[in-house]
């Protein structure tokens, strides 16, 4: 019996493991933006106002949807984020990431006004459709704002404090389990005055 | 030494021609080679098992194209990874930085080959002192009875 002992402690062990392994996402990274301030920028927005920067949101809570119309998983996140605008509880503000990737690029190089007309028509016409959730939207078409951010994965969303400091980043689409349990009790713990 | 010459001559003409095909890939060879030495050490967050250097992913491009800023910028490698480490974390980093959190993966391996060390000498030890099995009176009988049977 002891002899068989010391192999089940070793093999229980390897499976304890991998089964963690398993149940992990090797493609969650953890932000090493998270509590620290929000990159600066200024970046022209979807409906051509004047350009918007993350400086004009403070002293209120929002959150930072980076999302694009050839983004699958986006359109996944979207009735959701419809849904949660509609309950008015904080702005959500987008980030268009790359509209105008390399595939529409293919036929030649694009002037810098017409890939921000393409991307403006694009994005509106598929926000028309599908429901506006976001305040206002901002095109970064180079995806250097993109980069300052970490992105890596659209969708990605951060919610960024009354102070402008990232509070909490997500990877991929949001899906109801993270709203309820994490992004709305978040919210409520940075809106509530001190 | 006639032969030599053209042979030389070929030699230096293909040398020319090749660096005129090389250059609409790389404006600056000297900023590329950088980049790869570079991005080699970097990892692709997309395609996580690739190098910056050797992956197609859009996001990789935009990256080399930011580094490639960066050496333009004259800055220093160091400089440049704590650009990218800023932004996604250690884990853009092949080589992990040693800090308390990284013990387990830099001295981890070291100690399970010590406890690894440690059991093959003991387990040596023990076969050593001889293998006769100790029985008690009991079993012995049990045995013998179990052999009569």
């Amino acid at each position: 019996m002891k002899k068989f002992l010391l192999p089940l402690v070793l093999f229980a062990t390897l499976v304890v493991f991998l089964g963690v392994g398993l149940m992990r996402d090797p493609h969650e990274i953890p932000s090493p933006l998270v509590g620290k301030p929000a990159p600066a920028f200024s970046l022209p927005t979807l409906s051509g106002d004047k350009p918007f920067s993350p400086a004009d949101m403070l002293g209120q809570v929002w959150v930072f949807n980076v999302w694009a119309t050839w983004c699958v998983a986006c359109r996944e996140e979207h009735p959701l984020l419809v849904q949660f605008s509609k309950s008015h509880k904080v702005p959500i503000v987008g980030l268009s990431y790359k509209e105008i990737q390399a595939g529409d690029q293919a036929t030649g190089a694009l002037s810098e006004e017409a890939k921000l007309l393409l991307a403006r028509q694009r994005s509106q016409k598929f926000l028309q459709k599908a429901g506006d959730p976001y305040k206002l939207s901002v095109l970064d078409l180079d995806g250097r704002v993109g980069i300052d951010y970490g992105v890596y994965g659209v969708p990605e969303t951060y919610i960024i404090d009354k102070q402008g400091i990232i509070r909490y980043k997500r990877v991929g689409p949001v899906t109801p389990e993270v709203l309820i349990d994490t992004i709305l009790p978040l919210i409520q713990q940075l809106d509530t005055p001190v | 030494m006639k032969q030599f010459l053209v042979v030389w001559c070929l030699g230096a003409v293909s040398c020319l021609i090749h660096a005129g095909e090389a250059q609409p890939m790389a404006q600056d060879p000297q900023v590329e080679a950088r980049l790869v030495v570079i991005a080699e050490e970097l990892r692709c967050l997309v395609c996580q098992n690739e190098s910056l250097a050797s992956s197609h992913a859009e996001l990789a491009e935009d990256l080399r194209r930011e580094v490639r800023k960066l050496i333009r910028d004259n800055k220093t490698d160091a400089e440049i990874k704590t650009y990218l480490v800023e932004r996604y974390g250690d884990f853009v980093l092949y080589k992990p930085p040693l800090k308390p959190i990284t013990w387990p993966l830099w001295f981890g391996p070291f100690l399970l080959l010590g406890l690894a060390v440690y059991g093959l000498w003991r387990y040596l030890r023990l076969r050593k002192q001889g293998t006769s099995p100790r029985l008690d009176a009991q079993k012995r009988a049990q045995a013998e009875q179990l052999l009569k049977d």
